[in-house]
């Protein structure tokens, strides 16, 4: 069109507010610190330099849940860490995401008994779902992408 | 003679009526010891200077149920500087199912004792600090137990997908 | 009461603080199970008087997974599976340490090839999980270049593992009897690669650490421990070296072979924190002179005991013989008996001593088994260890007894 080519040479861009509110909120999710288990050691390695988390605007890893938008639940979730859990996600502010990594978070994993919780969305919404035992760091970061893809999707008034 | 042969032969010599039964297997050696002298073997196998147990390694308890007796407690004493273990099992009945805490020979028992509590509800008379350790603080059981049940829960295969997922409980929000 | 399960009131600690908190002098506070410095979910009490700490109470259980009595439900073979996830820092110790509880048991005898493996991949777990120890203590005491640094070198050992069993950490490799597979052809070049590769980089990390007067000031005469009180206490591994007693599981009662194989064992002086660093940071070093004598003097041979009432025949026999059909069938549904009795096993975990005690009753699943973790046991001591110094300290002295909370619940 006319009026977008001259702004384009201008150095405008123009979107509709939807997109551009979703494509800022996917290039600068903060993960909260929620390592549990041993689903955090292979956080920890997407962290670091060979799987960076860095390059998709993740390196900031909040420790406190006021500051963070999305909550990784990694590892297996026990019924005394539950209520922990819970109370952690009602303290992050909106928009949140979660995201369940690994086996036990999704489903228990091996763990079928009395002391652990058979998926972690018995106690939060869970958006995506990564399976593995650990997941590889490349699964856990294609599960972060695809929470892009889910983000990009969304509408403004599901937040407001 | 090794370590472990002397070891037995001071604690029957200085308590021979409560020690009914030494047990051998796989080159292991275990000394039933009565739960009330519990305290004594411990003290005699720490502070005699040729067999100077002095690491307490394990501290597990075990359920026979239904047999009587239904609990065995079972302590596992190293030596540092013989490089020996040894065990020690003390049967406890099901109804007062107490014995003597030996916190007070061991300082590191603490806890080890406050988890054979919690799991398996096996009172420690003399500890300073009986609480529940791994479970949570109002959970009613104690898990190990062999009439504790697993708690497993029905897997969800493709044929029972809608069933279990009416009744399990999802957070929405 | 509605109380909610984690709140706990002062009356239930009465018995633990000092009567200045009773008074209300001192405050409590909870550095709560999620923490960036703990190291895992460890809820501590604090008793503070201003900065420093009066008591240190600490409450653990949130991540108990009841692996104990799930194993009880499972044949031997299937109960391996667990074992990786207790201190998922030393997954192929755990494995090991059950495994040798279960030959024990029942009697089964391993194969030279399969030992000499089994010591190689211990130890390089050994160096991954002291990597990590290492990134995160650093990371505590605000070194955070460490942490990129050994996580890097920690790939290198995980791809090993992978090349073997293909799986990065819960590998379940070694099992009854042996090892699941024979190493493929990959894994003695890429080993003999790490071994010229990693000296240079414990260099790096000391050359970062060990004079640094920043980690130094942070670290000397942090939490000094007698010989004795570590013994008292019940502290085992490094953290007991770092005071004194020579006492290394692998030494003393040798398992899998570690006798044939030279190597030091480092000692500290003076049971603070910096002692144990350096204990750790040597110990790399002598697993890699572990890992070099076993890797040039490695067997040729089986790699799994050939008892086919315990081990699974090869799938290659199916086709040809009955008996091993048979075995296979009778393996794969019901498992193998093991004997009336009990057995202990204790190795040497990178934490310290790591021990299985395992009871059979005739049928095909294991009557109890019971780990006896450092974890567990170190985090007893640690409000002994932490009185009187500030809560900067704490997190040192969390950061060097090296705790994974997954050994301490189970």
């Amino acid at each position: 069109m006319g009026v977008e080519q001259k702004l384009g040479n201008l150095g405008m861009v123009t979107s509709r507010l939807e997109e551009a509110v979703n494509w800022s909120r996917t290039r600068a999710m903060w993960p909260m610190l929620f390592g549990l288990a041993c689903c955090a050691i292979e956080m920890m390695s997407a962290q670091a330099a060979e799987y960076d988390m860095s390059r998709f605007g993740m390196e900031l890893m909040r420790p406190s849940p006021r500051q963070s938008d999305l909550m990784i639940v990694a590892g297996r979730v026990s019924r005394k860490m539950a209520p922990v859990l819970r109370r952690l996600y009602d303290q992050m502010p909106d928009p949140k995401w979660v995201i369940a990594m690994g086996d036990c978070a999704s489903c228990g994993g091996v763990f079928n008994n009395y002391a652990i919780v058979q998926g972690v969305d018995e106690v939060v919404p869970v958006d995506v779902y990564v399976a593995g035992c650990p997941p590889r760091p490349e699964a856990l970061i294609h599960g972060i992408l695809t929470l892009h893809d889910k983000v990009r999707g969304e509408k403004i008034k599901d937040w407001a | 003679m090794d370590v472990v042969d002397q070891a037995v032969e001071a604690l029957r010599a200085q308590m021979r009526d409560a020690i009914p039964a030494v047990e051998s297997f796989r080159g292991e050696t275990t000394v039933v010891v009565r739960r009330e002298a519990i305290g004594q073997a411990c003290r005699i196998l720490r502070d005699d200077p040729s067999l100077s147990f002095n690491l307490l390694a394990a501290l597990t308890a075990v359920d026979y149920w239904p047999e009587e007796p239904r609990f065995a407690v079972v302590y596992e004493l190293y030596s540092i500087g013989h490089q020996a273990f040894l065990r020690l099992r003390a049967p406890l009945s099901g109804s007062g199912a107490e014995i003597p805490s030996i916190e007070s020979i061991f300082p590191n028992a603490n806890w080890h004792e406050r988890e054979v509590f919690d799991m398996f509800g096996i009172t420690f008379t003399g500890n300073s600090d009986l609480r529940r350790i791994l479970m949570p603080f109002d959970w009613v059981g104690h898990p190990l137990r062999k009439d504790y049940p697993l708690g497993y829960e029905e897997v969800q295969f493709s044929f029972n997908h809608e069933e279990i997922d009416r009744r399990k409980p999802y957070a929405r929000e | 009461m509605t109380q909610k399960p984690f709140e706990v009131t002062l009356d239930e600690l009465k018995h633990l603080v000092s009567e200045r908190a009773l008074e209300g002098e001192t405050m409590l506070l909870n550095m709560g199970p999620q923490h960036p410095s703990t190291h895992g979910v460890l809820r501590l009490l604090l008793e503070l008087d201003g900065e420093r700490v009066v008591n240190c109470i600490p409450d653990i259980g949130f991540l108990h997974t009841g692996i104990e009595k799930n194993m009880e439900a499972k044949t031997y073979t299937q109960a391996l599976v667990m074992t990786d996830r207790t201190d998922y820092l030393n997954t192929v110790g755990n494995n090991l340490v059950y495994c040798l509880a279960v030959e024990k048991l029942v009697d089964l005898d391993v194969p030279l090839r399969a030992q000499s493996i089994r010591v190689i991949l211990t130890e390089l777990q050994r160096i991954a999980s002291h990597l990590v120890w290492l990134a995160t203590h650093a990371l505590d005491l605000a070194a955070m270049s460490v942490f990129l640094y050994c996580f890097r070198e920690r790939e290198l050992i995980l791809d090993i593992l992978e090349i073997c069993s293909g799986q990065r950490m819960m590998t379940s490799y070694i099992r009854p009897g042996g090892l699941w597979r024979d190493v493929p052809a990959e894994f003695e070049p890429a080993v003999r690669q790490f071994l010229r590769v990693f000296p240079s980089r414990i260099d790096q990390y000391e050359r970062l650490l060990t004079k640094n007067p920043l980690f130094v000031d942070r670290t000397r005469g942090i939490a000094v421990v007698s010989g004795e009180d570590a013994i008292r206490w019940g502290l085992t591994g490094p953290s007991l070296r770092g005071s004194g007693p020579d006492f290394d599981l692998r030494k003393a009662n040798p398992y899998c072979g570690y006798e044939q194989y030279d190597f030091d064992v480092p000692l500290g002086a003076h049971g603070d924190v910096y002692d144990r660093y350096v204990v750790r940071m040597e110990e790399m070093r002598q697993s890699l002179r572990i890992v070099q004598q076993a890797l040039d003097r490695l067997p040729s041979g089986p790699f799994r005991s050939d008892n086919r009432k315990f081990v699974p025949p090869p799938r290659s026999e199916l086709a040809q013989s009955m008996e091993a059909l048979i075995h296979h069938f009778k393996l794969w549904t019901e498992g193998f008996p093991a004997p009336k009795g009990a057995v202990y096993v204790a190795a040497e975990s990178p934490r310290g001593e790591l021990g299985c005690y395992l009871e059979g009753d005739g049928g095909p699943r294991p009557y109890r088994v019971h780990f006896r973790t450092p974890s567990f046991a170190h985090l007893q001591a640690l409000p002994i260890l932490a009185k009187g110094h500030l809560v900067a300290d704490l997190v040192a002295i969390i950061g060097s007894l090296d705790i994974v909370l997954g050994d301490a619940d189970r």
